[in-house]
């Protein structure tokens, strides 16, 4: 066990570096985008004067090596530091510039976002590898293809369109979801799972395909092994045959693909947001960019970084945890 | 009054044929064959590769790999027509009455489970015992094979577990549920033959214990010999003949049965000893070598002299491809120097020039993968005419044709075909001609008839023998059959754990006495003599043959 362990240690120190790394990046990059928010605010009436101070009262005159080490050092300490719009807001209402921080505005839409993403995976793995199994199991008969085909047509449809389908289906003609999720802060749980269900569902129709087609492929490409023979002519039926003995040898490469989804439910579900008013990550990143909003995009991107090299650390070290011979060695 | 004994066969295949698809179309593997088996009695199906004994042997059980499908006759197991029997009948015979142990168990076991879990599988599912009760037999029958430590080797999984080892848990498992009938598919093939002989000796005490009838697959007539009461000869897909064990090895019939008998007499006569002070064109010298920081070879040393054959035989990891790889320069040696002609040569290939390069040549194991399967045979044996030689045009044209003379292939026929289109045999000679294409004056040939049926095996032999007299190159010969060296070799180096435990010419070798490690390894080769097996275990006792002995040492 103790090699796993260093393996593992290995990993989280790479994922860390590799973070380090993805902050460069994101600084350098959002720092590139044309425009800047002293303008964006000021909009026709901006003097250069004006411009200028409330770039002043910003940092934003600080050369940009010095801004990115004065980012990073409280990005360490959990401060983001203060978001731009609402710190300019503070300033005109005299109210508490505490309300302006960067992790108080990104906190609670960030819950939201792991809500709808948690929802979304709860069903879409299990719901995913379930018909990946079944599809292995009547590989090319109909029902394989056609879950083929509603697997791929659902992951071909812009993600828009398959939320106004469901909304028609199951929030007009048949009124048994809300079409809108405007969730908030103190609502009981079930409520909360009401409103979430039917984005939860746009997304399963979008993660759904990959996971599933990369199960079934996974499995039928063991099924020519010599094990899998030999578990056939002990007798064991069809399912078993799979389930106990293809599907424990396939788990590495659908491990990864599930790690892929979960990643992109978390980053990717701006669309989704959007059409169901949920008051996600993903407009509030959308909204900053459009405002220069800088200190919010930058926290948004390093938070969306994070997921996805936390998801595919642990996939990696998943898929070395699904090998035996990794966790029992000579 | 005795009862009369039971005489309705087992398994009883009428007339059956089975085609397999290749591209669109359905090609015959077994053209009719019968066959019948008895309770209790062990059958052995021997033929080349592609006479289609696995594919019969998997038709005795009703199953058919993909692309594989049964067109005609019939298959009975005690009664029951295997042919029109639904799935969930013939589920329920198989893994219970009928039983499989694979070729390679290394890859037959699943990866994923311990040991005795896919022991008691079958049992448990096929509902005829507990976990608990299954997995004590489990622990008893390893015990019977004589498998170390029985009682803990099934909780380990089975990469933890040697081939030989693993050889035996399969049998074990194949005998979980007392199985009227085992299907042995080439049981000991990928096997050393120290560990062959274990695992053939537990094989028979265990089929003899419990009076399981066997049908046992093998291209190893020695083997079959020991193992089974009645042989049927197959080739492609055509039974030759059929007989009972000692009428068969003394008396066969049919001139293809003879043919294969007697390809295990081709030796051709030893060299004269080489004068002393003569310089050899090869010397390995002190040579230590490591992969990372195993060290791998220890002190190796020996020579080859020009216009000889060297055999290097030992098992598998002892040594004898790393020694090659460091006379190649493809591992430079960490101690000890390799010698050309009593010069030293660089270590690492990099370092050598062309025309050393060209002097040691190499034919692989597995001319399946040693050769570009894009590139047609002309290309192949052209490809170093041109880079040692500098030949182009017509000249390497007429080098590539009077090489694929020399290796018995028409150039007309051979010179545009892609190794796809090639049988193995063949693929070994495109080994060959583009070994011989770079004009060397010694070659290395590792286990170059291993992957081979023994009568092709025996033309190649004969072809590198003719080749040698004609050219007068030396060989290294890289192998772990016996007889390979008593048909090819002049001096004998036998290796283990990376040392050189004995060396010396062929004659002496095979004459008493020698290292104890030789003289196991000689007395572990199979014979001919269907009593072999059963007088060397009363000679020498269980304990005194196979890895038991290899331990002892």
């Amino acid at each position: 066990m103790g090699n796993v362990l260093t393996i593992i240690l290995q990993r989280l120190a790479l994922g860390f570096l590799t973070l380090l790394v993805v902050s460069v990046v994101i600084f350098v990059a959002v720092n590139l985008l044309p425009g800047d928010f002293a303008q964006s605010i000021l909009g026709q009436g901006a003097t250069p004067e004006s411009v200028a101070a409330i770039r002043r009262d910003l940092g934003l005159d600080q050369p940009m090596v010095a801004r990115y080490f004065s980012w990073l050092g409280g990005a360490l300490q959990g401060d983001f530091g203060s978001s731009f719009a609402q710190a300019s807001f503070a300033n005109f209402t005299g109210s508490d510039s505490g309300a302006g921080s960067v992790a108080q505005q990104i906190a609670p839409r960030f819950a939201n976002t792991m809500f709808l993403a948690a929802v979304s995976a709860a069903i879409a793995v299990p719901f995913a590898l379930v018909l990946g199994v079944l599809a292995a199991l009547y590989r090319n008969s109909i029902f394989d293809r056609a879950t083929n085909i509603f697997t791929l047509s659902s992951i071909s449809s812009p993600e828009f369109f398959l939320a106004y389908v469901l909304i028609l289906f199951l929030a007009v003609l048949n009124p048994i979801l809300p079409s809108v999720s405007n969730i908030f802060a103190d609502m009981a749980f079930s409520d909360r799972l009401e409103k979430t269900l039917l984005p939860a569902l746009t997304l399963t129709l979008v993660v759904t395909a990959h996971m599933m087609r990369m199960t079934r492929a996974a499995i039928i490409n063991l099924l020519s092994s010599p094990y899998i023979e030999m578990a056939r002519l002990k007798g064991m039926s069809p399912l078993r045959v799979i389930v106990h003995h293809a599907l424990p040898n396939a788990l590495a490469p659908i491990i990864n693909v599930v790690a892929i989804n979960l990643a992109y439910l978390i980053t990717g579900v701006v669309v989704v947001e959007v059409v169901f008013v949920y008051p996600g990550i993903g407009q509030l990143f959308v909204d900053s960019v459009k405002f220069r909003d800088i200190p919010v995009v930058q926290a948004c991107c390093l938070i969306f970084a994070a997921a996805y090299i936390l998801l595919n650390l642990t996939a990696d070290i998943m898929s070395i945890l699904s090998n035996p011979r990794l966790r029992h060695p000579k | 009054m005795t009862q009369a004994p039971d005489t309705t066969p087992l398994v009883k295949i009428r007339d059956i044929r089975i085609d397999g698809r290749s591209d669109e179309t359905w090609l015959p593997i077994i053209k009719g064959v019968n066959l019948t088996l008895q309770r209790g009695q062990v059958l052995g199906l021997i033929g080349e590769s592609g006479a289609g004994k696995s594919t019969l042997g998997l038709a005795a059980m009703g199953y058919t790999r993909d692309g594989v499908r049964i067109s005609g006759g019939s298959v009975e197991f005690d009664g029951i027509d295997l042919l029109t029997a639904s799935a969930a009948v013939k589920r329920d015979l198989l893994g219970k009455r009928i039983a499989y142990v694979a070729q390679s168990a290394a890859a037959s076991f699943n990866p994923a489970h311990r040991l005795i879990d896919q022991h008691v599988e079958a049992p448990v599912q096929h509902g005829i015992a507990g976990r608990k009760d299954s997995a004590e037999d489990g622990i008893a029958l390893y015990r019977k094979l004589r498998l170390p430590n029985p009682e803990e080797i099934g909780f380990r999984y089975p990469h933890q577990v040697s081939g030989g080892q693993l050889q035996r848990a399969m049998t074990a498992m194949a005998m979980s549920c007392r199985p009227d009938l085992i299907i042995f598919d080439e049981p000991t093939t990928a096997l050393d033959v120290t560990t062959q002989i274990e695992v053939l000796s537990a094989i028979r005490d265990i089929v003899a214990q419990y009076n399981t009838a066997a049908i046992y697959i093998t291209h190893d007539l020695a083997v079959v010999a020991q193992m089974a009461d009645r042989i049927k000869v197959l080739l492609r897909g055509e039974e030759v003949e059929t007989a009972d064990t000692r009428t068969m090895l003394t008396a066969p019939v049919q001139d293809y049965t003879k043919s294969l008998w007697a390809v295990r007499s081709f030796e051709r006569p030893a060299k004269p000893a080489v004068q002393k002070g003569t310089v050899p064109l090869v010397t390995v010298q002190n040579v230590d070598a490591a992969y990372g920081k195993e060290k791998v070879l220890h002190d190796v040393s020996f020579d080859i002299h020009a216009g000889r054959t060297v055999a290097v035989v030992g098992e598998s990891g002892s040594g004898k491809s790393t020694t090659a790889r460091c006379i190649t320069g493809l591992l430079p040696p960490i101690a000890g120097q390799i010698l050309f002609d009593g010069a030293p040569l660089p270590p690492d290939y990099r370092k050598r020039s062309k025309d050393q390069l060209r002097q040691i040549q190499m034919i692989y194991q597995m001319a399946d993968t040693a050769l570009n399967p894009r590139m047609s045979v002309g290309q192949i044996i052209a490809r170093p005419v041109q880079f040692y030689l500098g030949l182009t045009g017509k000249a390497k044209r007429q080098r590539v044709d009077a090489l694929l003379n020399q290796i018995e292939l028409d150039p007309a026929e051979y010179y545009n075909r892609l190794p796809s289109e090639l049988s193995g045999g063949q693929k070994q000679r495109i080994g060959i001609a583009r070994a011989l294409a770079a004009e060397p004056r010694f070659i290395i040939c590792d286990e170059v008839t291993s992957a081979l049926d023994q009568l092709v095996a025996e033309g190649i032999l004969r072809l590198l023998a003719r080749l040698q007299d004609e050219l007068s190159l030396s060989y290294m010969f890289i192998t772990h059959d016996l007889a390979t060296v008593r048909a090819i070799a002049d001096e004998v180096v036998v290796m283990k754990d990376g040392h050189v435990v004995e060396q010396g010419p062929k004659a002496e070798m095979f004459r008493p006495p020698h290292h104890a490690y030789t003289d196991l390894l000689l007395s572990s080769v199979p014979e001919m003599d269907p009593d072999w097996l059963s007088n060397l275990l009363a000679e020498r006792g269980v304990d005194n043959i196979g890895d038991a002995a290899v331990n002892k040492l």
